[in-house]
């Protein structure tokens, strides 16, 4: 089976964001930007499923700027064996995403698109729903285990509360959390050989999709800063403390 | 603008962020809501007696027991001919199934709104929380999750709905529930809790972090949270983890133990009303952001101030 796995270019998770002066929204020039990390874990599970010899094919998709083919080499580094870039330069929507990756499962016929629960930069958690919706797959989002086995995958959920596990039959989309697994390194032979694979390039026209955001950003500003408050010295003054507050 | 906000439920009882869903929603206009499930009479019956509620749909069948997006969704979105706006709760189960439904009537959802600044504005954290967005949308339609933390609780009495009996295509298609393991322990609930005890990486293991954050959340009838570092190191579950990547939470009192004070663990409980740190390192980030704060080992500090409760 072949699996496509989504993967965004965001600003480096271990980085802060600058909101920018004129609230316009945060700067990401000459920042170090990487591979969103729930994407990675996208790659990574794909990659351990062809390991166990489930998947056969792994292609690493990207919407994005030019520069997101380095993320896509990452992915190729990581194990995916090709990728595809849409360029678009501009914001791209997780609606608008989701519709040109409908096209390409439609020309791929994956029997599993693993993506990142969400970006860590707009955090919005809809592209991997929204393209099960447009494909009228059946979907496990925000999974913490993954076991196919014949043409059914069934996907351990992490919910409020606990887990869930749904059984789906293929073609299914996977949205990935955090215990899922714990992405490799790609190593220096890897990434080396990684610049030797295939990466296409296409643009969102190539699949019919309209790009206009339908979203305006009117403002991004710093959320309220909070004020350091006072230390105690004693457990003595802590609890004192705390039976003012009315919980002890 | 009519709106029609997803109950969120377990076919007995309605979990309190469908509350928080009513409050946004009654900003927008009028509030309709959704009761999905499987024998879930009881649960609509409660929906009717919230405040400010002007309606109830009640669609049960066998399909919607166990909240599956792909039963729900085409529902939803079949009801959207009705209504101007799908509410959802930002939680597990509203998050799965909002942007389903967004995609079904081609409107692009606004993810985890923190406030209503007219009737097609809203602001939403961005970044982990470290930068907040106003968005305006251009679509006719409009689908939103709710963060809960962000809203006060509509009154859970004190309305009078009319219950409406709908239905829907009623499959699951290609998904079956299989089965849930939920937290059983009698402790509250993290993201309803009024005190909070959380604790980090500086707990050392699993055991010292039982040993010492229980006790401690048993005087207090706290909730028990962990940083994401804790997590990662196994000392507990997923479901304890309080930050950007887990549960956003707002308690009246948030103790965090050992917890150093990264973006991802401030993105999640910033919001509450009193912070207290107790962290042998006076210079951790945690003490930005702490109403008070305690320097000194925990190994000493957290028995005592159990004893001492």
């Amino acid at each position: 089976m072949k699996i496509l796995v989504p993967v965004k270019r965001v600003l480096d998770y271990n980085l802060k964001p600058r909101v920018k002066a004129d609230g316009s929204g945060v700067d990401l020039a000459n920042v170090k930007l990487s591979m969103n990390p729930f994407d990675e874990i996208a790659v990574e599970e794909a990659v351990r499923l062809k390991e166990k010899g489930v998947a056969t094919e792994i292609v690493a998709v990207s919407i994005g700027e030019a520069k997101a083919q380095e993320t896509l080499r990452t992915a190729l580094a990581m194990g995916a064996d090709r990728a595809l870039l849409v360029v678009h330069e501009g914001v791209a929507e997780p609606l608008a995403v989701a519709k040109i990756l409908k096209v390409i499962a439609q020309e791929e016929q994956p029997g599993m698109v693993i993506l990142g629960k969400q970006a860590i930069d707009d955090d919005a958690n809809q592209t991997g729903q929204m393209l099960a919706a447009l494909l009228g797959w059946p979907q496990g989002t925000f999974a913490s285990k993954v076991e196919v086995a014949g043409d059914t995958v069934n996907v351990t959920r992490e919910i409020d509360g606990g887990l869930e596990t749904v059984a789906l039959t293929l073609p299914a989309i996977v949205t990935t959390d955090l215990r899922l697994n714990e992405p490799r390194y790609a190593s220096l032979p890897n990434i080396m050989k990684a610049k030797a694979k295939p990466l296409a390039q296409k643009t969102p026209a190539d699949y019919g999709v309209d790009m206009t955001p339908r979203l305006t950003t009117l403002n991004v500003a710093e959320p309220p800063a909070r004020k350091a408050g006072v230390k105690v010295g004693s457990v003595d003054e802590l609890v004192a403390k705390l039976k003012e507050l009315g919980v002890a | 603008m009519k709106t029609l906000v997803l109950a969120e439920h377990d076919n007995t009882a309605l979990k309190d962020a469908t509350l928080s869903a009513v409050t946004a929603a009654a900003q927008l206009g009028e509030v309709h809501l959704l009761v999905a499930g499987s024998g879930c009479d009881i649960v609509a019956q409660a929906a009717a007696q919230i405040a400010g509620v002007g309606k109830v749909h009640l669609a049960d069948d066998p399909a919607y027991a166990n909240a599956l997006p792909e039963a729900i969704a085409p529902l939803a979105a079949r009801l959207m001919a009705d209504h101007d706006a799908f509410v959802a709760p930002a939680t597990t189960t509203g998050k799965n199934i909002a942007p389903r439904v967004a995609a079904l009537l081609d409107v692009m959802q606004v993810s985890d709104i923190l406030s209503v600044e007219g009737p097609d504005s809203f602001t939403r954290p961005i970044y982990a929380g470290n930068a907040i967005a106003t968005v305006k949308t251009s679509d006719a339609k409009l689908v939103v999750t709710v963060r809960g933390t962000a809203f006060a609780k509509a009154a859970a009495t004190g309305g009078a709905a009319a219950i409406e009996p709908v239905s829907g295509p009623g499959e699951t298609g290609r998904a079956r529930f299989v089965s849930a393991e939920l937290d059983t322990s009698s402790r509250p609930e993290l993201t309803s809790a009024k005190v909070i005890v959380s604790g980090g990486r500086g707990l050392g293991s699993g055991e010292q972090f039982h040993a010492l954050i229980e006790p401690l959340a048993d005087k207090l009838n706290a909730a028990v949270g962990a940083s994401r570092a804790a997590v990662d190191a196994g000392y507990v579950p997923n479901d304890y983890q309080v930050g950007q990547t887990g549960k956003i939470v707002a308690p009246d009192v948030y103790i965090a133990v050992g917890i150093s004070g990264a973006i991802q663990h401030l993105a999640g409980m910033k919001d509450s009303k009193t912070i207290v740190a107790i962290n042998k390192d006076e210079d951790a980030p945690i003490f930005g952001v702490a109403d008070i704060g305690l320097v000194g080992d925990l190994f000493q500090i957290v028995p005592e101030l159990t004893s001492k409760l």
